[in-house]
């Protein structure tokens, strides 16, 4: 059984009890546990079923490698699935539950997959669910749905905080082991900016652990009195919890630290995704140790020997009381002694090398501890949980030499420096015939902005495995990072190794029958079988076998499996491993919350919502909102009771009948200004604006460069070099930069500013044949048919407050915007409404406002446009001048295409019925395309049911439509059927223009 | 994420804090020119693998356009500019140069 | 007028956290562009403010008179409230012979005070911009964006600064600093 220590663990408060529950089971660990320890110390070694054969698994690992031990965190709106319970720090009150099983953990049933296992090879999915086509929709995918997947999902409504943080640095430290310490110390002396990082709570890393001697202290003390002597230096910040997810372009970095998972709803955010600018990057991120692939390898209760000896050493654990050792290199003699030290027994150490010899060796066997050469398992059993092992001779096929009987295997097959960070923005690698691994090629590094290196590695991340190449490749790495001398290095002891085997199968000559018990990627279940099998089906490239195989694709990225994978399909492909070489390494290192990803993205700042000065007004008075860009504008206002049709229904009728009020201070104001400003505005529009005359306004269309209508508006000139652009809602800001653009770019001698005043003013348009009379009783100014005439405006004072008062209409109707400062926009409003009221004013929306217009048959931006549509389209000619030169989409609407007399044209379209057209239906027209589809002739852009006719129109693009008025045709239907229209005259309200000019 | 300096305010800005403008040192074509003219104006862009030259606007900042000089596979930047040049200043060239001996040149 | 005819986007709400901050009275603000290196603007501009011409992506003065460098042609300009129409079309006088724009945006923008010892940090939440003392001492005028909107800031003293931005975005504004100022929140890396 796995049990906690009498004494011992180094990270353990032993006068701290903590209080758990995992699968509703009330558990007890220590203060500085993780939860993995902590189960560990509880017996409670199973902690997880495996995603494709629901295999029992138990923690395999000790850090952030771990594949198995994958448990849901948390309850209700907190819960989080996929937490690996080996970089979960145990709290008061933490809730786990194990995952992908049903009923229980022991018991389930889906691990039938497993019995199955030799029916789901690789490229199962693949293979099976090809025909009939129709199975996969309704009987494939379901069932597939409901059986796969790792956890179950959240639930809405995460009430903690997220947020982000930026940084610029000079040196980015990522590792606080003591190869980051030690860059630490070089940085720090040279004054500049240094944050120092590390995933874990602790400093120090695996040297603490594994008893190094560093300046004749132990490791724990020199990293005590290092972090102690770095925090003295103001320049740098050293930073736990800390995880270095990401490394960019133009030194980009992303951390992430996870501020209060250890102590949940303490105050502060969950997690910080910090986003770091900084010169130079240096990854100390340590090694990871692999397993070994034998038959049983998943078995709970077999380990990684490291993990091993820091369940040991570091939370007083011991993870069985007969721990077999098993390993193709010296390190793992350290968890032999470790676990001898601590009492426990090793029935044997077994060692795949023919030859052994070392000072940890020696020390193994002087301890009394068997040691067995040229052995390999060739098989572990015991279904949930350990119980023996087989051993056989490494060279052979696997005959059973001897069983032992064991709860716990500790095995080890080699180092792997954790080059991810070094690999995610371009660093190479190089394969080391010495240490089996690949590791960073220091010719081949990461460049920046200026096409210098600006990553390094220090320490095991660069390959060096002994701890004084590692402290002296550190200080060397930062030393060369902030263009110093190196200083020389802490010295260093540690224990020499023999050389390592390459050994990645056990026993060498296994069969079929062993190959498809050996677990390669624990998480996805992908074996040697699997791998060997892809390589036979013709998969040569790396980067396809893993999407076949879905080797290393967990959420582990296959930190513990890539490398043997990769072993295993070279031997198969009967090529060297660097040639095999390596999957792509993408950030995050390990996953992080999407929520720290949002950041400040959620809730009410998901994104702005731009509010107008008078919106409160609107909030209060039963507006019901419609989204216009970020803008939220009043769709229409509802009284109580009433439909939004019969609110719009109501609101149109009231305009043309007395007096509307329409919030329009979202539509763009931009003042142009300059001797040059007429000449530029006639380049920006197609029709000419330099001869408009001080206090009139003028329509006008704007193109783009492909000569398609980007925006339309109404032009006031203010004085003999000042022009105020009215543009869309839509396009206020990027008709502010596309003026900008030209301004700067292309006619930069010409003598024009601009600024974009649209917010600074309230616009508010008095629309109805009452609307003269509302003005007139405000009084101040004088808004006379004489005084302000259609397409005029003027300056003064209305009711006391500083307006503009356009005369323009977009209804039809009798009509003034007026533009008071912003400030006093809601002041506006309220008089308007409460001196309106004789008239029964009442606001109106934008749906309203659409259907005034189109009753007029005046077009919109967007709806009669969509990016493809020429003036003439719109059969505007008349606002496209024929005596300039130029002007901006000129020359492409003589492009013989914009030329065609073919393209479709704007129309009126009245159903033959009265109904009310589908937007965007086709108008049909006979036959069909080469792709079989029903050939059209023209579609609706704009339909609405009109109150002022009480029936529906619609405007819409037809082939040769305006030639052909009168004629009926017809619309489709989404059910498929069709709608009769006949081409009218768009404008139908007041033709004449009669009312609008009174 | 890239980063610019901004010849206008000299700040450093993110990529975040900018907005790209396509391909820089476009002639404009217009009223007059031919179909073949007006067509490389408007839709033919160099999109290299390589030295690359790109117009750029401080949009979350001065408001300022510029003209950035960068390798597109590596993402060096050589120089950044203001909009109005009509060409890279000669330090600009000089940068690409050292850099990349075998560059074609502008143009 | 009466100042009770006018409406500041948020009515001068405030939030207190570990960094406080309110919405400030209504400002005159008025934009400025022109040739900033001519001796006529500068006149003009200290007539305006009674401060001198800002260098590159500085701040003169403040809230009540105040001339910040917005771009190398641009200025904004910060007069007392009730003379800013008077001082817009004064400055516009002055400038009459030149080419010159100048407007009163004094509705245009939403302002806030911000204060606290975490000041930095609570910035630095919300802003790509390096908020390291050296790179934004105060007076040093930085337009960038807060979160998803485009804002300006400058330091006043170590533990105030002023942040402007659109007024029709003063709302989320209001709630990116909020959440960033929640106690709880303090990062300790700019101060500890």
């Amino acid at each position: 059984m796995s049990t906690r220590l009498a004494t011992g663990g180094t990270r353990l408060n032993r006068a701290r009890q903590v209080e758990f529950t995992f699968n509703g089971k009330r558990l007890h660990g220590f203060e500085g546990d993780t939860l993995a320890s902590a189960l560990l110390a509880n017996d409670q070694l199973l902690m997880g079923r495996s995603f494709k054969y629901h295999r029992p698994r138990g923690v395999v690992a000790s850090g952030a490698e771990e594949p198995n031990a994958l448990v849901g965190l948390g309850e209700g709106t907190r819960f989080e699935p996929n937490q690996r319970a080996t970089t979960t720090e145990l709290f008061h009150g933490l809730i786990a539950e194990s995952q992908n099983h049903w009923p229980s953990l022991d018991f389930d049933i889906g691990a039938i997959n497993s019995k199955l296992s030799r029916f789901l090879p690789a490229g199962f999915y693949y293979k099976t669910f090809m025909a009939p086509r129709a199975a996969w929709k309704h009987l494939f995918e379901p069932i597939i749905r409901k059986s796969a997947g790792l956890g179950r999902p959240t639930e809405p409504g995460d009430p903690d905080r997220y947020e982000h943080f930026h940084i610029h640095l000079d040196l980015l430290i990522v590792g606080g082991g003591i190869a980051g310490l030690q860059a630490a110390l070089v940085a720090a002396e040279t004054g500049r900016k240094v944050l120092l990082i590390e995933q874990e709570a602790h400093w120090g890393g695996r040297a603490v652990v594994d008893g190094v001697k560093i300046e004749g202290k132990t490791a724990a003390e020199w990293v005590a009195e290092t972090v102690e002597k770095l925090t003295e230096y103001p320049n740098v910040a050293l930073r736990t919890r800390f995880m270095g997810s990401g490394v960019y372009d133009h030194g980009y970095a992303l951390a992430y630290e996870r501020v209060s998972d250890h102590a949940p709803a303490t105050g502060g955010p969950r997690h910080r995704l910090w986003r770091i600018r900084t010169g130079q990057i240096i990854t100390a991120t340590g090694a990871l140790e692999r397993p070994l692939s034998f038959a049983g390898n998943d078995t709970p209760g077999v380990m990684l020997a490291s993990a091993v000896r820091d369940y040991v050493e570091s939370y007083g654990v011991s993870p069985g009381d007969r721990t077999v050792v098993v390993t193709n290199n010296d390190d793992a003699y350290r968890t032999a002694l470790s676990l001898h030290q601590a009492g426990l027994t090793v029935p044997a150490v077994i060692d795949a090398r023919a030859m052994v010899n070392g000072p940890l060796v020696e020390a193994v066997k002087a301890a009394g501890i068997r040691v067995e050469t040229g052995k390999g398992i060739a098989s572990a059993s015991g279904g949930k949980r350990l119980k023996s092992v087989d051993i056989c001779a490494q060279a052979g096929e696997g005959a059973v030499l001897e069983s032992i009987a064991c709860d716990a295997l500790a095995m080890s097959g080699g180092w792997s420096p954790v080059v991810h960070l070094w690999s995610h923005c371009g660093g190479k690698l190089l394969w080391s015939n010495d240490y089996f691994h690949f590791h960073p090629d220091e010719t081949r590094f990461p460049t920046d902005d200026k096409g210098a290196q600006y990553v390094r590695t220090a320490g095991i991340a660069s390959g060096a495995m002994r701890s004084a190449d590692v402290l002296e490749n550190a200080a060397q790495s930062a030393a060369a990072a902030l263009g110093v001398t190196a200083p020389k290095a802490a010295s260093a002891t540690d224990d020499d190794e023999g050389p390592m085997a390459p050994v990645w199968v056990m026993p060498q000559g296994a069969g079929k029958a062993k190959k498809s018990k050996m677990w390669l990627d624990f998480q996805n279940d992908v074996k040697v079988s699997d791998v060997e099998l892809a390589a036979q089906e013709g998969y040569k490239s790396v980067e396809h076998t893993k999407r076949y195989t879905t080797l290393g694709m967990a959420t582990d990225q296959g930190k513990l499996s890539n490398i043997n994978g990769l072993a295993v399909l070279s031997q198969a492909l009967n090529q060297p491993i660097p040639e095999t070489g390596t999957t792509t390494f993408r950030p995050p290192y390990t996953p992080i919350s999407l929520a720290s990803i949002a950041g400040p993205a959620r809730g009410n700042t998901f994104q702005p919502l731009r509010k107008t000065p008078i919106q409160s007004w609107h909030d209060a008075h039963g507006a019901d909102y419609e989204p216009v860009g970020q803008w939220r504008r009043p769709f229409c206002y509802k009284k109580p009771g009433e439909t939004r049709e019969e609110a719009v229904s109501r609101e149109v009728r009231n305009t043309r009948e007395s007096l509307g009020l329409l919030d329009a201070s979202t539509l763009g104001k931009i003042l142009v200004k300059g001797p040059d400003a007429g000449k530029f505005l006639d380049m920006l529009y197609t029709n000419m604006m330099s001869t408009l005359k001080p206090g009139k306004c003028r329509y006008g269309l704007m193109c783009n460069e492909n000569g398609f209508l980007i925006d339309d508006g109404v032009v006031a000139k203010l004085s003999e070099n000042s022009y105020l652009v009215h543009t869309t809602t839509g396009g206020a800001d990027h008709i502010h930069a596309h003026m900008e653009d030209w301004l700067q770019c292309e006619w930069w001698d010409w003598q024009v500013y601009t600024a974009n005043l649209t917010e600074a003013y309230a616009q508010i348009a008095v629309v109805g044949p009452n609307a003269r009379k509302l003005l007139e009783k405000l009084g101040g100014l004088d808004v006379s048919k004489e005084a302000l005439p259609f397409m005029g405006w003027v300056e003064g004072e209305l009711a006391g407050l500083p307006v503009r008062a356009y005369r323009i209409s977009f209804s039809g109707e009798l009509s003034y915007e007026l533009a008071v400062p912003a400030n006093q926009g809601l002041a506006l409003w309220k008089t308007l409404v409460d001196q309106g009221a004789e008239w029964g004013i009442s606001p109106y929306g934008t749906e309203a406002l659409h259907i005034l217009r189109a009753e007029k048959g005046f077009i919109m931006i967007g709806d009669e446009t969509d990016g493809t549509v020429i003036p003439q389209d719109l059969n505007l000619h008349w606002a496209i001048s024929k005596k300039k030169e130029d002007f901006l989409g000129k020359r492409a609407q003589e492009r013989s295409h914009m030329a065609d007399p073919d393209r479709w044209k704007l129309v009126g379209l009245q159903t033959l019925d009265g109904s009310t057209l589908p937007d965007g239906a086709y108008a049909l027209d006979e036959g069909a395309n080469e792709n079989g589809q029903r050939n059209t002739q023209g579609r609706v852009t704009s339909t609405y049911h009109s109150p002022t006719f009480g029936r529906g129109i619609a405007m819409g693009l037809v082939r040769h439509g305006p030639d052909r008025m009168g004629e009926v045709l017809k619309f489709n239907k989404v059910d498929g059927s069709t709608i009769e229209a006949k081409l009218v005259d768009p404008v139908l309200y007041d033709p004449e223009g009669e009312k609008q000019n009174v | 994420m890239l980063k610019f300096t901004c010849p206008a305010c000299r700040i450093e800005a993110c990529e975040s804090e900018l907005v790209n403008g396509g391909e820089a040192h476009l002639t404009r074509s217009g009223p007059g020119d031919s179909d073949e003219m007006f067509e490389r104006y408007l839709f033919m862009r160099k999109n290299p693998k390589g030295v690359h030259f790109e117009r750029w606007r401080h949009a979350m900042g001065c408001g300022k356009w510029f003209i950035a000089a960068r390798h597109t596979a590596t993402l060096e930047v050589f120089g950044t500019y203001p909009a109005q040049a009509h060409e890279p200043p000669a330090d600009v060239i000089a940068a690409i140069k050292s850099r990349y001996p075998a560059w074609e040149g502008f143009k | 007028m009466s100042e009770a005819r006018l409406h500041t986007p948020l009515g001068g709400a405030g939030f207190k956290g570990y960094v406080s901050f309110t919405e400030v009275a209504p400002t005159g603000m008025i934009a400025l562009r022109g040739d900033l290196a001519n001796a006529t603007v500068a006149e003009a501009v200290e007539a305006a403010t009674g401060q001198g011409m800002p260098a590159a992506r500085r701040i003169e003065g403040g809230l009540d008179g105040g001339a910040a460098w917005a771009s190398p042609d641009e200025l904004l300009l910060f007069v007392p409230q009730a003379e800013a129409a008077e001082r817009t079309a004064a400055l516009a006088e002055a400038l009459a012979t030149q080419h010159a724009l100048v407007a009163d945006v004094s509705d245009m923008r939403a302002a806030f005070t911000l204060k606290g010892a975490h000041l930095r940090d609570m910035l630095a939440k919300l802003t790509p911009a390096d908020l390291s003392p050296e790179t934004l001492p105060s007076g040093e005028f930085r337009r960038t964006h807060l979160g998803q909107i485009a804002a300006a800031f400058w330091f006043e003293a170590e533990e105030t600064a002023h942040l402007i931005c659109f007024r029709s975005v003063a709302d989320y504004a209001f709630d990116l600093l909020k959440e960033a100022s929640e106690p709880g929140g303090e990062v300790g890396y700019f101060s500890i």
